[in-house]
């Protein structure tokens, strides 16, 4: 995804002189055809991400369309308070971009997990919060971001993701991508996590049950036309989500569920746990451990579900 | 350009407005208030490239308060040069009004940037310094901050982009009046010395005394000299100053003067009775 990235920022840098890419010293030759293309527009701000996340601020005060990209805590929950005051306050059309999101970096530890990002961005008024499902998903984002008055954050994987889709999908800001048709179950694939819950879906159809799957990219604004119509004909919803079971895509639909009447048939919110996943570990056995897996979202499900008889 | 005695009138009336508006409304921050007025008025009425009349004109300098604590010499000095109808003072701090304790974003015509907590303001003026380079606009950028402001770590992040990327149309002054909200400035955190300190950084540093407006406006005047060092002006204060009895006074951080304590500061600072 961060290669979709780069190759997609430098192609609409390229055309929108508006463009101004900056980077907390990360992605090494990565942007080196932007550089070399705009060098005007693109600073590498060392590893200084508060100075980096105000001076985007001041770029977009003064017209400009600045991105922030750097690894995902570095850019969103260490600079949280420049995100709220200086982007967010301002009101200001700032892409902020993390790449390695959720256990993507599993192998260097807590520090650079990210699973809390989105539970503590989807507070701040202004924010819209964007996390697409695979690389194909990534430039639409970026477009419709810049699509937006205000300012928005982008939540990347690292790289390798399966494709999930065969051609370049319309993607629109709080609209949730269909994947796939089914009628017992609803699986809502927030990020990367679509590959997984289209896994879900092949698993639950050897059981018998037949799953709608679709890419919730927009966790805020939620998409609350496709949730009312998921929960009021569906027998469970579940959201899958490389991501605390606090705060993220899961929680954000239950506080939507909560507030408004009408059937509300089981929530199961896969996720990674309230704790710190200090072992030494791959992305492929931390998910494992999480129960982000096919199989285990699919046996979360029908635990639910078999519950409920 | 208004004379130097033009000038401390200009200060002193702002003074007046400042103290009249923390007794209305009951607010803290005088003494940080009164401290950079002059510094504020020199800025302002000196090379600050800005009209009134067009506030949003993209080629503008800008000036930021970093300080925000200090909004009532903002709003005073907006008023005074001419931003929006200073009747609108009055509102200052009541419920639902434009004015709040901290500025927000143009919630009058005038304030670039919103500002309350501190360390946010360098940073901001650098994206803007930035945006100037890019579109090949003539525009200057200045930040005042306070020294307490300096123990911010996001300062000096932006204390070390600027320099490396030759940021010379930044002018960053800071309000050195010793004192922050529950000491001295220089025992809590090590800040002196202050000005050597931003020349490690590679900063142009400057020390002045911040009511000396002659020296103020010299200071700020300097255009950029093709070095490519930002500058800063490490502007020695009075936290108070202008009131014999708030003058290096801390007490004034937080207190609020009564009607009496009104009419006395404004007689010291050689204003009318009543607001000016």
């Amino acid at each position: 995804m961060r290669n979709a990235f780069a190759a997609a920022i430098t192609e609409l840098a390229a055309t929108d002189e508006r463009i101004v890419l900056l980077s907390g010293d990360i992605g090494n030759r990565l942007f080196d055809t932007y550089r070399a293309r705009c060098p005007e527009r693109f600073y590498n701000c060392g590893v200084a991400e508060a100075n980096m996340t105000g001076m985007a601020a001041g770029l977009a005060l003064a017209g400009l369309r600045p991105f922030t990209y750097t690894i995902t805590p570095f850019a969103t929950t260490r600079v949280i308070e420049q995100i709220r005051v200086d982007i967010c306050y301002h009101d200001v059309p700032v892409v902020i971009v993390g790449t390695g999101s959720g256990l993507s970096y599993a192998s260097l530890g807590p520090t650079h997990h990210s699973c809390e990002d989105v539970g503590i961005l989807r507070c701040f008024p202004n924010l819209t919060v964007l996390c697409p499902a695979d690389s194909s998903e990534v430039r639409p984002a970026i477009e419709a971001a810049l699509g937006l008055p205000g300012p928005a954050y982008i939540r990347l994987g690292k790289k390798g993701e399966p494709t999930i889709h065969a051609t370049p999908p319309t993607f629109t800001v709080g609209k949730g991508i269909v994947m796939r048709e089914g009628s017992d179950v609803c699986l809502l694939g927030m990020g990367t996590m679509t590959s997984v819950a289209l896994a879900a879906a092949d698993e639950l159809a050897g059981r018998g049950l037949s799953s709608r799957v679709v890419s919730m990219h927009t966790v805020k604004p939620l998409d609350e036309a496709l949730l009312a119509d998921a929960f009021g004909r569906f027998r469970a919803v579940a959201v899958v989500e490389e991501h605390s079971v606090i705060g993220g895509l899961g929680s954000a639909i239950a506080e939507w569920r909560c507030r408004r009447d009408g059937p509300h048939p089981p929530l199961v919110v896969c996720g990674t746990p309230d704790a710190f996943i200090s072992e030494a570990g791959s992305q492929a056995w931390m998910r494992e451990r999480c129960g982000l897996t096919g199989p285990a979202v699919a046996a979360a499900v029908l635990a639910r579900l078999g519950a409920r008889r | 350009m208004t004379s130097v005695a033009d000038l401390a009138a200009i200060a002193a009336r702002i003074r007046g407005r400042v103290i009249e508006m923390s007794h209305a409304a009951g607010t803290p921050h005088l003494g940080s208030s009164l401290s950079c007025v002059d510094l504020l008025v020199a800025t302002y009425w000196g090379p600050l490239r800005i009209d009134p009349r067009n506030p949003l004109d993209p080629d503008r300098d800008r000036f930021i308060l970093s300080k925000g604590h200090a909004a009532t010499a903002l709003y005073a000095a907006l008023a005074e040069r001419g931003f929006f109808d200073p009747a609108l003072l009055d509102t200052y701090d009541t419920d639902g009004g434009a004015l709040p304790e901290h500025p927000g974003l143009q919630c009058v015509p005038g304030v670039e940037a919103a500002t309350g907590s501190l360390g946010h303001g360098l940073p901001i003026a650098l994206g803007m310094a930035l945006a100037a380079r890019i579109g090949r606009r003539p525009a200057r950028q200045f930040v005042l901050m306070s020294d307490g402001e300096c123990e911010e770590g996001s300062v000096w992040e932006a204390a070390l982009f600027a320099p490396a990327h030759e940021l010379d149309t930044v002018t960053v002054m800071v309000d050195y009046n010793k004192w922050q909200a529950t000491g001295r400035s220089d025992e809590i955190m090590a800040l002196a010395p202050l000005a050597e300190k931003w020349r490690a950084f590679g900063w142009d540093a400057a020390e002045v005394d911040g009511h000396d407006m002659a020296a103020v406006l010299a200071a700020l005047s300097r255009e950029p000299d093709g070095s490519g060092r930002p500058r800063v002006i490490v502007a020695h204060t009075v936290k108070g100053k202008g009131v014999s009895f708030m003058e290096d006074d801390n007490n004034w951080h937080y207190r609020i003067p009564t009607a009496d304590e009104v009419r006395k500061a404004r007689r010291e600072l050689g204003l009318p009775e009543g607001t000016a």
